[in-house]
């Protein structure tokens, strides 16, 4: 390819390295398009001038490496976001895993954790959340912090209602979520149901054993490289005959362990482990 | 390795008719598109483009490819960067301007990815999204070339993008196709 490299990649890579080497925290396999701009903010909000000026600071200070580990990480979300996915879980999904004993479900990536939330509305519904157990993990510990919490934003309700209503959901949100003083409480009997944990994706192990993974809108932020060792992980996690969710614009069709799945839903980027591919 | 990249809010999808529709099957440069969405379906637009071109349209996809023959088309709710090796990334990044997709976003990564190689086009608009990519791909040394504000649907995105350069870079839709072959042939 005879694009040029941008001038200051090699300052990036040298950053990417001290973060790896002081901190245990390996950027390297990120895309770069959104991680340069992402560490570029951060220059800006932090009135930084050069990248490896930042290197110096983060090397000297541990705050400082946590305020841009911040700006690294992108905890957007939203409750029952794609409406659509959600009532598809909620049509197919939930019947097949209302045939397991005891039901595991690991969300990749839950950022403030409305995913996982809405996952066990949906589970205490059909009448099986008390036989499963959530995993949510992410690496971003401030995100978790909020997630645990359970405490939101009431201007968010209309957006949660509609999402929910669309995604088929009967009945009123607001039965697991209460106001109080201008924020939203998740209802606290969902949360015994749900571990949020901080886990990396890019160093952490498998999770043993699970029915069914959502990794959604999480890939899209790492090179085919990473993309490829992180779905791995997933085969490595997911039982046979699981199911593995990425976000609609995610595919596994360019990846090494595409022939370890099989689609089943294309619009919304769900497969499933093939039987005699378990270790 | 040369791409287009071209931005467009209100207004857009009758001037990227008029823009698109006049591009041979073989014409040699990939191009994305960042489309403002008023709300929901971008297989609505790539549907509507999809009549209107002979070029393959289709919305992207994380890690893509860029290829020539295709228009890429941004997603509703993500942004659409560019790979210095040639393939796409998508984000759910914050807004920018109150727009995801973001024509800055878009620029900005072809800038530092492609630099000069990179030709821009910014059509009409209500939002001032694109005028700092557009700042960048100059920077960087490719061209950007904007809609002429007097006939452009909404003024006000082309003429926020042409910035402080002069009146050679304001093109009407059929120039600014010429502009596109002209680019494809050099
Ligand atoms: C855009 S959010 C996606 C949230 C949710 N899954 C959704 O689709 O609504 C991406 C999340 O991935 C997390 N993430 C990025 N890299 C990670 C890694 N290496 N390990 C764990 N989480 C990571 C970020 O911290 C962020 O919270």
């Amino acid at each position: 390819m005879t694009s040029p490299v941008p001038r200051s990649s090699q300052d990036v890579n040298n950053l990417l390295e001290a973060m790896t080497a002081q901190y245990g925290y390996d950027f390297s396999g990120y895309a770069p398009a959104s991680l340069n701009r992402r560490i570029h903010r951060h220059m800006q909000s932090f009135n930084i001038e050069s990248v490896e000026n930042l290197k110096q600071i983060i090397l000297k200070d541990e705050q400082a490496f946590a305020d841009l580990l911040r700006s690294l990480s992108v905890p957007v979300t939203e409750m029952f976001r794609d409406p659509p996915f959600f009532k598809y879980l909620r049509e197919q999904v939930l019947p097949w895993l209302a045939t397991f004993p005891f039901i595991k479900i690991w969300h990749a990536g839950c950022a403030t954790g409305e995913e996982a939330w809405s996952m066990a509305i949906m589970l205490h519904k059909a009448g099986l959340l008390s036989r499963s157990q959530i995993y949510a993990t992410d690496y971003n510990e401030e995100a978790l912090t909020t997630a645990r919490r359970g405490i939101y934003d009431s201007p968010l309700l209309d957006t949660w209602q509609r999402n929910f209503k669309e995604s088929g959901g009967e009945g009123d949100l607001s039965d697991y979520c209460f106001q109080r003083y201008g924020s939203l409480r998740m209802d606290r009997t969902l949360q015994q149901h749900i571990t949020f944990a901080n886990h990396n994706l890019v160093t952490d192990h498998a999770f043993g054993e699970m029915n069914l993974v959502l990794c959604r809108n999480v890939l899209i932020y790492f090179s085919r490289d990473l993309q490829n060792r992180v779905l791995d992980l997933f085969k490595e996690s997911i039982l046979p005959g699981g199911l593995l969710c990425l976000g609609p614009r995610e595919t596994m069709r360019f990846s090494s362990v595409a022939d370890s799945f099989e689609p089943v839903e294309h619009e919304w980027k769900i497969y499933r482990l093939k039987q005699g591919f378990q270790l | 390795m040369k791409i287009v990249v071209i931005g467009a809010s209100a207004g857009g999808s009758r001037a990227l008719e008029t823009l698109l529709s006049c591009l041979p099957a073989d014409f040699s440069v990939p191009i994305l598109l960042v489309k403002h969405h008023d709300s929901g379906s971008g297989t609505d637009m790539v549907k509507w483009l999809h009549n209107r071109t002979t070029l393959d349209v289709h919305l992207a996809e994380d890690k893509e490819h860029i290829q020539a023959g295709s228009i890429i088309v941004a997603p509703p709710s993500y942004h659409l960067l560019l790979e210095t090796d040639g393939s796409v990334s998508l984000s759910i990044d914050e807004p920018v301007m109150h727009a995801r997709p973001s024509l800055d976003v878009l620029f900005e990564s072809a800038a530092l990815a492609f630099g000069d190689e990179v030709l821009c086009l910014v059509l009409t608009g209500a939002s001032r999204d694109g005028a700092e990519g557009a700042e960048a791909i100059r920077k960087a040394g490719g061209k950007v070339y904007v809609q002429d504000p007097e006939t452009a649907e909404v003024p006000v995105m082309p003429r926020a993008a042409l910035g402080k350069s002069g009146a050679g870079f304001v093109l009407g839709l059929s120039d600014l196709t010429k502009k596109l072959l002209e680019f494809a042939n050099e």
